[in-house]
This record gives C-alpha cells, sequence and structure tokens, in this order.
C-alpha cells in the first residue's frame, strides 16, 4: 500500500479504493501512563471499526480511556508518560502505530482530522484564524499565503460563520463560542479528510448551539461521506447522529450496539444504569436514578470486572474474573448483529 | 438534555452521605497543594542540598564560635597575608591563610556569615511586610486605591535599585548592618508588591472567594482567610530568590565602598579588601566570594525547587 | 489601541515626578555641603559661599529648587550645571553617555542570542541532560555577584591568558568592550535563558500545541510559529524592561573595568555630593526606563492580540 505517497500532491482525499476492510481498525489496543504514583493503565485492549460514511460513538464517564484512544488514534498522545504497549490501530489496512513519524504527520489532518472540545483553548490565541485556516493549505498543498487565504474564506462559508470575508483576519478570542467551534470544525474538514475524530465538540458550547453545531458536523459528514468517531457522555447527541455506540468503561469497551438497540435493551449493567439515569419527562415526581459510586482509580483498577464496586448485578465472578467482550444473542440463539457485552451476566441484563 | 455529567454530579452528592462510606474510603485521599509540593519537593535533589546548606548556614550564623576558636578581628601581622593557605589542616586557624592585618581568613569568613544572612533576611522579611500589605491592598480593593498605590509602587521601582541604596548609604555617617538594611529595603519593596498585587487578582476571581463572599464573610476574613494563603505561593517563592539577591547586593554595596565597613565583620568588607589586594594575595577575596556564591545559590535553589513544585504546569 | 496609548501616556507623567522628586529628595538629604567642598580644607569667607549658593539657586527652598529644575529640563532641555568644575550637565552625560550605551547595546545582544538560544535549548530538551546542566549554568550564574564574576574573567583573560587588556583604554574601542559586556549581561542572560525555557516549557503543553500537532504541521513549523508566537511574549516583556536595567547596573561593571560611563559618573557624583549631576544622570535613567516600559506595552499589544482589543 501506498496511499500516503500517491497523494501527497492529489488534493482529493478519496482513493486507495483498492483497500476494502473499514476505514479505520483499532484492535486491542493499551495504552498508558507512567507516573509519579504508578502505572495508570487508561486502555485495556480496545477494538473497535469505522466505516466511511459511517458514525461511531464512543461513550463514556471522564477517565473511562475514550479521549485517551482518540488520541493514540490521532497520535498525539504526550509520549512520554503516555506510552503504547500493545495493538494496533489501521487506517485502510495499515497500522499507524508501525509508520515511521513522518508518514503519519502526512495522514494526520489530510486523512484524518480533529475536532477538539474547547476550541479557545485549542485555538492558538496569536494567530489570525485566517492564518490558522490557511495553514491547512500551505503545509499540506503547498498553496502561497495570499490563495490559502480564499480558501479560509471559502471554508468559513462552508460552516456557516457571517461575514466570513471581514472575519477572516480576526483572533479566536473575538469569536462566540459556537463561532470558535465552527471554526474548529473547518479547519478539521478543510482537506476533506476521510475520518473526522470529534472530541466532545459541543460539550463547552450552550444548549441552544449545540444543536446546531452537531447539526452542521452531520451535514458536512455526508456531504463528504466522511467516517466520524464521536467520542461524548451526552446520551442525547447520540441518539440524533451515531449509526453504531461503543461504551468504555475504565479503559474497556464493555458493550457495543447499533443505536437503537442500545437504547431499546441494552445488554451491560452499566449502561443500563446511565440510560436509567438520564431524567424522563413521564418520570416526573419520581427519584431520578444515579449509579452509585465513582469511577475507579486507573492506578488501581478493581479485579475482575472493573464497575464490579458499583454493580447492582455483581457476584463472586464478577470479582476474580475480567468478563471478555462476547456476541451477544437473542434468546433462541439467533444472531444480533454488531453486538457485543463484556459482562458475566449479559444475558439477565438484556433479557432480564 | 440527558447527560452523563449531571449523573455524575449526583454520583457525588450520593458518595458524600455516610451511608456509604466502604468506596469512599478506598479512595486515595485529595492533597492540598501544599501537601502536594511537598511531596515533589522531598525527592527534589536541589531542594535536598539547598536546605542543608542553609541549615549549616544558619547554625553558622548563630554560633560562629562552635566552628572555629580563632578570632576575626585579633591580627599577628608576622602571619599576614604573605603566609599562603595551608589547605590541608581542614578547620585550623590559617587554613585558608591570613590577610593583610594578619588575621584568620578563615575565622573572617565563619564571623562575617552573622552580617550576610541578618542583612537577607531582614531586608526580605520588611519587603515581603511592607510589599505584601501594598499589594494586597491595591489587588483586592482595585479603583483608585490600585491606582493611586500602583503609582506609588511605579515611583520606586523608576530608580535604579542598586543606585537607590548608593544614595541612601552615601547620607549616613556611620553605616552598620541595620543601615544597609533600610537602604536595601527602601527600594526592594516595590517588586514583592508587584508580586502580591498580581497573585491577589488572580485569587480574587476565584469562585471560593466568590462563594466565602455570598455566606456574609467580611472583608477581613476574605482577605485572611481566603485570599492570603492561596496568593502567597509566588510570594514566598520571590521573597527565597530575593533574599540570596538581597546578600548579593550588601556585598556588592561593599565593593562600591558604601557597603558595610570596617569594625563590622562581613564577607562584603573582605571582598572589598581582597580586591585591593587582588594581584598579590587572591585567597583573601576568593574565600569570601565563594561563601558567598554558596550562600545565594542556596537560596536561589531553595526558590526555584518550591517554585517547580508548587507550578504543576512545569512538570 | 489609541486609548491604550493615551491611557499609558497619562500614567507615565505622575510617575515621571514622583519619581524625580523622590530622587531629588533622597540626593538633598545628603550630608555635606558641595560648595563648601568646592574649597577644600582652607575653606572660603562665609559671603563668597552664600553668593555662590544664591547663584546656584541653593539658598531658595526644596520646593522651588524642584520646580526651577524640572522646568528647566522640560523648557530648555536644561539639566543644570556640575557645581565643582561649572560644566553643564548635558555635556558630560554627552561624554559619559555613549559609552555606557554602546556597553549596555553589546551586553544587550549577548543576553538576547546566548539567553534566548540556551532557553529554547533547555525548553526543548525539558527534563534532559542539557536542559539540567543549562539550568545549573544560570543557577551558578545568578548566585555569583557581578563583581566577582567581573574578577574572574579579569583574572582568567587579562592576567593568566592576556587576551584583553584589564582595564578599558579611553578610546572605549568596541573590542575591548566585549568582556565588560559579557559580565554585565551576564545575569540577565541566565535570566532570560530560565524564563525562555519556562514559557516555553509551559507553552508546550497548551492545547493549541496538540492542535497544531494534529494538523499535521511539520515540527519546525510547530515549534517555530506556534510554540515561539506565544513563549516569546514575557521574554521580550523582560528584555525590555532590562534596557533601562541594564544602564543602572553599569555601575559596578564601569568600576572593575574602570570604563569612563554614566555608571562611573554616578559613583563619583554620589561620592562627591554633586546633587545636581545625580539628579540628571537619575531623571534621564528614569526617562529611558519610561520610555522603554511603554514601548514595551505598545510591543507587547502587537504580540498579543488580547491585549490589543481588549
Amino acid at each position: 500500500m501506498t496511499i500516503i505517497d500517491n497523494t501527497a500532491t492529489v488534493p482529493s482525499p478519496r482513493d486507495g479504493a483498492d483497500h476494502t476492510g473499514p476505514l479505520l481498525e483499532v484492535r486491542d489496543l493499551h495504552v498508558e501512563f507512567h507516573t509519579r504514583d504508578g502505572v495508570a493503565k487508561a486502555v485495556n485492549g480496545v477494538n473497535y471499526s469505522v466505516n466511511a460514511g459511517e458514525t461511531l460513538a464512543v461513550l463514556g464517564e471522564s477517565g473511562s480511556g475514550k479521549s485517551v484512544t482518540a488520541q493514540a488514534i490521532m497520535g498525539i498522545l504526550d509520549m512520554p508518560p503516555g506510552k503504547i504497549p500493545q495493538g494496533e490501530i489501521l487506517f485502510r489496512g495499515q497500522d499507524m502505530l508501525k509508520m515511521a513519524e513522518e508518514d503519519r504527520r502526512k495522514i494526520r489532518g489530510r486523512k484524518i482530522a480533529m475536532i477538539f472540545q474547547d476550541a479557545l483553548s485549542s485555538l492558538n490565541p496569536v494567530l489570525s484564524v485566517g492564518y490558522q485556516l490557511g495553514e491547512m493549505f500551505r503545509v499540506h498543498q503547498g498553496l502561497s499565503k495570499k490563495d490559502a487565504t480564499v480558501k479560509a474564506v471559502e471554508l468559513m462559508d462552508k460552516v456557516k460563520i457571517p461575514a466570513a470575508k471581514a472575519r477572516v483576519t480576526d483572533y479566536p478570542h473575538q469569536f462566540s463560542g459556537g463561532m470558535r467551534q465552527r471554526i474548529m470544525i473547518a479547519m478539521a474538514l478543510a482537506l476533506e479528510p476521510d475520518l473526522i475524530i470529534a472530541d466532545e465538540p459541543t460539550t463547552a458550547l450552550d444548549v441552544t448551539v449545540q444543536a446546531q453545531v452537531m447539526d452542521l458536523l452531520a451535514e458536512l459528514q455526508q456531504e463528504y461521506n466522511m467516517g466520524l468517531i464521536l467520542i461524548t457522555h451526552d446520551l442525547g447527541v447520540v441518539a440524533d447522529v451515531a449509526d453504531k455506540i461503543a461504551v468504555m468503561y475504565a479503559g474497556r469497551i464493555v458493550e457495543q450496539a447499533p443505536v437503537h438497540e442500545l437504547y431499546k435493551r441494552p445488554a451491560h449493567p452499566y449502561t443500563k444504569g446511565l440510560l436509567e439515569s438520564i431524567p424522563r419527562l413521564d418520570q416526573k415526581g419520581q427519584e431520578l436514578y444515579a449509579i452509585k459510586g465513582l469511577p475507579p482509580n486507573l492506578l488501581r483498577v478493581p479485579t475482575g470486572c472493573a464497575f464490579n464496586p458499583r454493580c447492582p448485578k455483581a457476584d463472586d465472578i464478577c470479582r476474580t474474573e475480567i468478563p471478555a467482550l462476547v456476541p451477544v444473542t437473542e434468546q433462541d440463539g439467533a444472531d444480533l448483529p454488531g453486538r457485543t457485552s463484556a459482562c458475566h451476566f449479559w444475558k439477565e441484563t438484556i433479557h432480564g | 438534555m440527558p447527560d452523563v455529567t449531571k449523573t455524575a454530579t449526583a454520583v457525588e452528592d450520593a458518595v458524600a452521605l455516610p451511608a456509604d462510606p466502604a468506596p469512599a474510603a478506598k479512595q486515595e485521599k485529595a492533597r492540598s497543594l501544599w501537601g502536594d509540593a511537598w511531596v515533589d519537593l522531598r525527592r527534589n535533589p536541589y531542594f535536598l542540598v539547598a536546605s542543608v546548606l542553609i541549615f549549616f548556614l544558619l547554625l553558622i550564623a548563630v554560633f560562629p564560635s562552635l566552628f572555629t576558636s580563632a578570632s576575626p578581628t585579633k591580627g599577628d601581622l608576622v602571619k599576614h597575608f604573605l603566609g599562603k593557605p595551608e589547605l590541608g589542616s581542614i578547620g585550623s586557624e590559617g587554613w585558608l591563610g591570613y590577610d593583610g592585618q594578619g588575621r584568620s581568613v578563615y575565622a573572617r569568613l565563619i564571623y562575617g556569615t552573622r552580617a550576610s544572612i541578618i542583612v537577607g533576611v531582614a531586608v526580605t522579611a520588611i519587603v515581603t511586610i511592607v510589599g505584601g500589605v501594598m499589594g494586597m491592598l491595591a489587588g483586592y480593593f482595585g479603583g483608585w486605591i490600585d491606582a493611586l498605590l500602583s503609582r506609588l509602587t511605579d515611583i520606586f521601582f523608576g530608580i535604579p535599585f542598586l543606585l537607590g541604596a548608593m544614595v541612601v548609604l552615601q547620607s549616613f555617617v556611620e553605616r552598620t548592618v541595620w543601615v544597609v538594611v533600610f537602604a536595601l529595603a527602601f527600594l526592594g519593596w516595590t517588586q514583592m508588591a508587584r508580586v502580591m498585587r498580581g497573585a491577589v487578582i488572580t485569587v480574587k476571581h476565584a469562585d471560593y472567594v466568590h462563594a466565602a463572599k455570598a455566606l456574609g464573610a467580611g472583608t477581613g476574613r476574605i482577605l485572611f482567610r481566603h485570599i492570603l494563603p492561596n496568593a502567597m505561593a509566588p510570594v514566598i517563592v520571590v521573597a527565597t530568590i530575593a533574599l540570596g539577591g538581597y546578600i548579593s547586593a550588601e556585598a556588592t554595596l561593599s565593593y562600591l565602598g558604601l557597603g558595610l565597613a570596617a569594625p563590622t565583620v562581613s564577607w562584603g568588607v573582605d571582598i572589598s579588601t581582597g580586591v585591593d589586594q587582588i594581584r598579590v594575595a587572591q585567597h583573601i577575596l576568593l574565600w569570601p566570594s565563594i561563601m558567598l556564591s554558596i550562600t545565594v545559590l542556596a537560596f536561589i535553589m531553595l526558590g526555584e525547587a518550591v517554585r517547580n513544585a508548587l507550578d504543576p504546569k512545569l512538570r | 489601541m489609541g486609548r491604550y496609548v493615551a491611557r499609558r501616556l497619562l500614567q507615565m507623567i505622575p510617575v515621571f515626578l514622583g519619581t524625580t522628586l523622590l530622587i531629588f529628595l533622597m540626593v538633598y538629604s545628603l550630608p555635606g555641603d558641595p560648595v563648601a567642598g568646592m574649597f577644600g580644607d582652607k575653606g572660603a569667607d562665609p559671603a563668597t559661599l552664600a553668593k555662590i549658593r544664591h547663584d546656584l539657586g541653593l539658598d531658595l527652598p526644596l520646593w522651588q529648587q524642584y520646580w526651577n529644575y524640572m522646568t528647566d529640563i522640560i523648557l530648555h532641555f536644561d539639566f543644570g550645571t556640575q557645581i565643582r568644575n561649572g560644566r553643564p550637565i548635558t555635556e558630560v552625560l554627552g561624554e559619559a553617555f555613549p559609552v555606557t550605551l554602546q556597553l549596555a547595546a553589546l551586553a544587550f545582544a549577548f543576553e538576547l542570542v546566548f539567553g534566548i538560544g540556551l532557553g529554547i535549548i533547555a525548553g526543548l530538551k525539558a527534563g534532559r541532560l542539557a536542559d539540567n546542566a543549562i539550568l545549573i549554568f544560570t543557577l551558578l550564574i545568578i548566585s555569583i555577584p557581578v563583581f566577582v564574576l567581573g574578577f574572574i574573567i579579569k583574572m582568567v583573560f587579562a592576567f593568566e591568558l592576556g587576551w584583553i587588556e584589564p582595564n578599558v583604554s579611553n578610546d572605549q574601542l568596541v573590542s575591548e568592550m566585549i568582556a565588560p559586556a559579557i559580565v554585565l549581561g551576564g545575569l540577565s542572560l541566565a535570566y532570560v535563558a530560565r524564563l525562555t525555557r519556562t514559557s516555553m516549557a509551559e507553552n508546550l503543553r497548551a492545547d493549541y500545541m496538540r492542535t497544531a500537532v494534529a494538523k499535521g504541521l511539520p515540527r519546525r513549523r510547530v515549534i517555530g510559529v506556534h510554540l515561539m508566537r506565544n513563549s516569546m511574549i514575557p521574554v521580550v516583556t523582560f528584555l525590555g524592561t532590562d534596557i533601562g536595567a541594564l544602564m543602572g547596573g553599569a555601575v559596578v561593571t564601569e568600576r572593575i573595568f574602570n570604563i569612563k560611563g554614566v555608571g562611573g559618573l554616578i559613583a563619583e557624583s554620589i561620592t562627591r555630593r554633586e546633587g545636581s549631576t545625580l539628579v540628571g544622570l537619575v531623571t534621564i535613567l528614569v526617562i529611558i526606563y519610561l520610555v522603554t516600559s511603554l514601548l514595551i506595552d505598545l510591543l507587547y499589544a502587537v504580540l498579543d492580540p488580547r491585549i490589543r482589543y481588549a
């Protein structure tokens, strides 16, 4: 495979048709951080995949490893203290962890782009947005400063920033939160990448603006037929845009399912707990359910199933054996495509 | 919109209740800023070296007679500075040689420590109190108080530090240790006022200060219980580093002929004598210069170590 | 931006007046009589002394002396005359000032190049051998008092190796100024290196740095454009305020190398109680300080758009 070399001068990223598997595949990924208090195992064997045009939502609390996985894919982990002891990240069938740094750099931004949570701190405060957007074209396509600025204005129009031409010389702090996040999206879209990773793209925004930004992202994803990994802790965002969901807990995927199935019939007590803790209008007056306990300390993950101290179903086996991520089936044994769960009692949870 | 973070908050509330103490007890107790810094400091070699050095310097300053039996003031002209150091016999009267009046360089080194330490500590104490109060008032009250105090600080800051100290010293006939302390503190407080003002302004906008105000805490309580403890970190760091600087400044003034003067025993006095005799006998200048540099280094290392420990961003 | 400049200029006025008044009061509280000093031990008859005092305006109340002094400076650029030899102070300054300016400029260039250079190396190699070596080097430089450093350099390069002359000649050649400039700029060099390193280490962890990497920018661009633009802001601020400090700090360096600049003039004026010379010198230093800090504030606004539009 020589995608990288071939496309060095080709602006359109949608080639490499000779590869038939998923666009991105993460296999048995482990990430740990060496801190002065010990080794924090942030990601412990994550597997997931995304196809072109597909949206995978990765759901989890803070510290579940969802963002760390994304950073590992982007190759922007701080190493050290971060370390990837094992695993593969296949992009169009090629393991990015084995690539030369220069080859990886050419994928970043051009093939796989990332949208960060806090646009204010993620944009450089002392460079104009036009410069930061234009930089993508200047670096990856060798455009002149003038042409790059023209492209930057086009991009700002594309993400519906009013008066783009006038505002291209403005600095990040002069934009509202929603507009800044649009600029982040524009930057990620600049080179029409194959895959976008959005790390909690709407968390920092007002609720009214959240919907606009999500809609824009979904619209652009459709237009360009991109793969999208949406990292979030917001179950509401997920339901509208995702195709499938991976739920993470303590650095592992505990459940995977197509989006509507997961809402209908969760196969893991953690997912169930999350869904039950959503306030619902039809249950007004009842006490709101909350998962008891705190997320685990990654320096001392509980033995067995990491969720066992907080799990209402926990039994002796949960404290000793780590449950494998196994396919979930109907009661009669019929396949449920795309569904897996890492719970010793998944049957009871989904069918019980 | 359903949101897991809200659930997490609810979870924390649930844990806070004593009903289910088990998971909470297992959780690591959150360390405070200073507690965390202390853990960091104990492993920092710079901090350990600096602490040991400062301990010994203080010991020498308080009990010089523990370290030498020789007198720093009685000279025997027979042994004047051509009597070369006998580095082999460590700690003896003559191991670092004698000065022009036949006095033991080692004894003068030991007895000179006190003057330097007093100047450093006293100037630092004065500028921290004066500058700290000015900075705190300016930072906390803002408005015309800030404008007035900041301009006043600017005025004193405008005069070059060493030059101002020289003028002040020149107006005293007898230059004792306390006169030198006054001269250095006269312009030195501005630095501390600026640091304190900046720190207070940062802390002032913290949520816990707003919370204390909302709960009806008085100005005094907010200043001393909430703002001061949290604004102290940068002040302590700057004060420690400045302490070394003041010791160095005292010696510099002595070198210029405006610092402490003869009957006082101090490194600065010996350094200024040593400068005149540089071509004949280097050791008179050498040893006090080394002691001075080590002392300044110790305080600067201490300050830097504390700064790094308190600032997690630098790790 | 215009209002910002105007406000800064207005703030400068009370500071200028306050600082000059302060130094005026300090100098005139010095004991001793410069007029009597002119006549040495023999002394002069009281009538002559009174006449000279009257001619120089020294018999007026202090506030009036200050008023006359300031109006002369502002309206006629007249800094008064040296009491001892009656030369106008502007003339005395005109001789000494270029020498110190040359020394300070060389020291500044030295601290700029090596300070920032060492700081960048330390910042990029944070926690590694080079960083620790630079840390120890800068700590040593900061700890060794300037006059000791001066003597070490003089001993080694002048007396032992014979590469330089121990004292700067009256011609003040640039080649003679290099060693003094290193001594003068050494301390600031260490501070600049530390500040650059700290600022870079802080900004290296900023979110926008992660974004820059995620954009697929080459490392030299991530460092050279994104990191440097942000990290240099505090360094530039420090460098600006340091110009004035270098001129004030030249007192010691000029003494060590026997340079006839402003520093020597200041030391001489203090010991001779030449009040008007001293006030004139300090007034000039204060003006330099105020102008550079204004320029730095403006430069700061240029470098950091968040200030510009605030």
